[in-house]
């Protein structure tokens, strides 16, 4: 059985995918039967787009310089980003996994594509792809080497499938060398990879 | 044990993972607006989202895009729940 | 909320029809809870327009590749993270 999944809409006929022509036939439909206003559907697409990792990245800066609000991160993700100022999302429970030298986290959702959408932007297409769903619990280190990523032997691999209401963000582990690096230098260097946790944050040199 | 087609973890695959980013297209990223929209007013829950994707036939769930699988199952449920009548958005998206 | 952390469970490997959210991959496997989460209404009934009460408690339960996939390559470690309902799982002895 083919499992190729394309995330890429197929042409079928004319300039325009179906699935577009379809999906405004949707909207249209629904704005005309009153059941959604067009506004709101314009203020759901507006936040979708202004959704970044960049908001992530700013917790992950934050807990790295300042213990105590690590501490709060851990114990509530979801307060911890109110507390920045930032939108946690629709989520009822965010929670953050601290990587370590000897600790490395990555998410996946197996089941479909639960992702910290509030707090990173949109998945990435390989996150929503039938192999990263397949493989991320089966065979993370050979999922890992596909990004470049190899983890020591001695560091234990926690693969997290966020099979519920709970969405999983990655703190990872700060770079040797950026002591001197101000918060949002910092925050530069944390990537959406990083916080998925199938790569390791970028490093001064290469930033 | 049976599983949905959905139910991908730990399936065997020689697939390598497509690593190259994707912008969404402005009707996925409509479509999830809506689904969104649709879920705040308790219309469609994320539940029932789900639940309609899962109902796709094994071979049309894997030939989807991702979010002709959220259309997909959109309208499922809002036609179930009698929103659209039968074959109402196949006959608005011919014009 | 039934279970606390350390505790060892198994996932029930009963058919279920209709939604849910407990992966076969897990379905019979023993695993250990790491964490205690809220309890949540439960997808299995919202799924059908249901409001999903009472709400169910949640588990992060996590199992040994070992015990997942027994044939893997030896050196092949690392444990998989599930969140799992308290009503999938049973006690382990």
């Amino acid at each position: 059985m083919s499992e190729h999944d394309h995330d890429h809409t197929p042409i079928t006929n004319g300039n325009e995918p179906a699935a577009a022509v379809r999906a405004r036939a949707l909207e249209e439909l629904l704005v005309e039967k009153g059941v959604l206003p067009a506004e709101e559907i314009r203020a759901g697409v507006d936040w979708l787009v202004s959704r970044t990792p960049a908001d992530g990245a700013r917790l992950v800066a934050r807990a790295w310089i300042d213990p105590e609000f690590k501490q709060r991160l851990l114990a509530d993700a979801r307060s911890a980003a109110l507390e920045l100022g930032l939108d946690p999302g629709p989520s009822p429970v965010v929670v953050a996994l601290e990587n370590t030298e000897t600790v490395h986290h990555m998410v996946v959702c197996t089941l479909c594509s639960c992702y910290p959408r509030a707090l990173l932007g949109p998945p990435p297409a390989w996150y929503k792809s039938l192999p990263y769903r397949s493989r991320a619990v089966s065979d993370p280190r050979g999922v890992l080497a596909e990004f470049g990523l190899d983890l020591g032997e001695d560091v234990e691999l926690r693969v997290v499938d966020s099979t519920a209401d709970i969405r999983y963000l990655v703190i990872p582990s700060r770079p040797p060398g950026t002591d001197r690096l101000s918060e949002e230098q910092l925050a530069a260097l944390i990537t959406r990879d990083s916080m998925i946790g199938v790569a390791q944050p970028a490093t001064p040199a290469l930033a | 044990m049976e599983r949905g087609v959905h139910d991908r973890g730990g399936l065997p695959t020689d697939e390598r993972i497509d690593r190259s980013e994707h912008t969404l297209e402005d009707w996925e990223v409509l479509t999830d607006a809506l689904a969104g929209a649709l879920a705040r007013r308790g219309l469609v829950s994320v539940d029932e989202l789900r639940r309609g994707i899962e109902s796709i036939p094994p071979g049309d769930y894997e030939r989807a895009s991702y979010y002709e699988r959220w259309l997909s199952s959109l309208e499922t449920i809002l036609t179930e729940k009698g929103v659209l009548a039968a074959g109402e958005l196949d006959r608005r998206a011919a014009g | 909320m039934r279970y606390r952390v350390g505790d060892p469970v198994i996932v029930a490997a009963r058919a279920h029809r209709g939604h849910h959210r407990t992966p076969s991959y897990i379905r019979g496997k023993t695993g250990r809870i790491e964490r205690v989460h809220a309890a949540f209404r439960n997808p299995e009934t919202r799924a059908y327009g249901d409001d999903g009460l009472p709400k169910m408690p949640l588990y992060l339960v996590s199992f040994a590749r070992s015990d997942l996939w027994p044939n893997g390559r030896a050196d092949e470690g690392h444990r998989v993270y599930v969140d799992v309902f308290e009503h999938w799982l049973e006690e382990a002895k």
